[in-house]
């Protein structure tokens, strides 16, 4: 079972590696949706500090919706998918594998980025600190999460839209809960209540998401 | 070892493209699936194949349903469809050696590398897949047949199609031997092949469909 799940992630890193690109314009869409804010709403630094927890979040969950694209379609079409499905390895193994990859180059390098973008909104030392958490611990629930809305909307046309009006919504908890950790550590509160909440979410997305999604992926193959 | 199909039906929205369809192979057999096109031949080898669930009947593998016995069967089965399944970006050996992992037999490069040369692509197995003519890259998903020590179930879907005439003689040689060995092959196709098999079955859909 181990050797199915490390011969996923390795398959699937590889093929981001040779496509590149894709990867690549997924964290500038990142960048510049960030850094469209300042110079929209004006360069006064109060509300910058005060705007910006929630502009990166809400790019992150821009961002890693656009890139849940990429996670099925491509197997689904060259036929790579249908192999998966009749693995002699548990189908929810491989949703694992493949999340886990993904998060891995679409989620990842947002967490890492998230820190210096932040920087140019003027947030103390420990609000980045915050952010940085609750973005590492929030990206990987994204990804599994929308992992379902992508295999649901396998093969239908005009996917792309539907998977966001599918997954937005379910985004909202960690949003409420992510932007809000920064806030709390601001207001003298302490962010931990709210990282807690996140990895709970965390927790039981893992549980339940990858039964889910391969759940999906049979009634979308059928 | 037996696959058995139970009446099994199957539709497509209001139309039936077939209802009632029985058999039963056992080691040694092969059949044949014919039919014009339409007539539901790759419906029913999904079926077959458990990648689909059938409108009424069941497909059992050794007297259990498949749907029950699922990765048992599975490692008992290599189903290449329509799609051949091969990454463009993967080379030829990477995608061999995924694949048969991915099916619970994990080999090494260099048993990847065997059937690659068996098959004619040692010169090509190093190159990624898009690089490759389209009779090469069905040649890239056929080699999973060639592994040692391969699943006894093989449903094939238009084997032959972009196959060149060596190549066709080559896996119908493939087939006998495996056959001979105690294996069972599905297949469809429009060329006519024989093959030296314990029990040459041919299910025709579309007619009266029996076996």
């Amino acid at each position: 079972m181990l050797k199915a799940l490390g011969c996923v992630i390795r398959r699937d890193l590889l093929l981001a590696f040779r496509r590149r690109s894709d990867v690549v314009t997924t964290l500038f869409f990142f960048i510049i949706v960030v850094s469209l804010f300042p110079l929209g709403v004006g360069a006064e630094p109060g509300l910058l500090r005060t705007l910006a927890p929630g502009i990166l979040w809400v790019s992150a969950l821009l961002a890693s919706m656009l890139a849940l694209g990429r996670l099925f379609a491509l197997d689904y079409a060259d036929g790579t998918l249908e192999q998966m499905l009749l693995s002699a390895e548990p189908i929810s193994v491989i949703v694992i594998g493949k999340v886990i990859a993904h998060w891995l180059v679409s989620g990842f390098p947002l967490v890492l980025l998230a820190p210096l973008l932040a920087v140019q909104f003027d947030l103390p030392a420990d609000s980045i600190r915050v952010l940085f958490l609750s973005l590492l611990l929030g990206t990987p629930v994204l990804s599994l999460v929308g992992a379902i809305g992508a295999a649901l909307t396998l093969g239908v046309r005009g996917g792309g839209a539907l998977v966001s009006l599918l997954v937005l919504p379910l985004y909202i908890p960690v949003l409420i809960f992510g932007a809000g950790a920064v806030g709390a550590e601001v207001s003298g509160l302490g962010a931990s209540a709210h990282l807690l909440l996140l990895g709970g979410g965390l927790a039981a997305a893992v549980a339940l998401t990858p039964w889910a999604t391969s759940a999906a992926l049979r009634i979308a193959l059928e | 070892m037996t696959l058995q199909g139970y009446q099994l039906a199957c539709s497509r929205g209001e139309r039936h493209l077939f209802t009632d369809i029985n058999f039963e192979i056992v080691g040694g057999d092969a059949l044949r699936i014919a039919g014009t096109n339409g007539s539901g031949k790759t419906s029913l080898l999904r079926l077959l194949s458990g990648l689909a669930y059938p409108a009424a009947g069941e497909v059992r593998w050794n007297g259990q349903n498949v749907r029950r016995a699922r990765e048992e069967f599975c490692s008992e089965l290599i189903y290449l469809g329509h799609a051949n399944g091969v990454k463009d970006d993967l080379a030829a050996w990477e995608n061999l050696t995924v694949s048969a992992t991915l099916s619970g037999h994990p080999i090494s490069r260099e048993q990847a590398w065997h059937a690659l040369d068996l098959l004619g692509l040692g010169d090509v197995g190093h190159l990624p897949t898009r690089a490759l003519s389209q009779g090469q890259r069905k040649r890239v998903a056929l080699a999973r047949l060639w592994l040692d020590q391969p699943p006894k179930l093989w449903i094939l879907d238009e084997p032959l199609t972009a196959l060149d005439r060596d190549a066709v003689a080559h896996l119908c040689r493939k087939l006998e031997s495996h056959l001979a060995a105690g294996g069972m092959v599905v297949y469809t196709t429009h060329q006519e092949i024989t093959l030296g098999a314990g029990r040459m079955l041919t299910l025709a859909l579309g007619e009266e469909a029996r076996c």
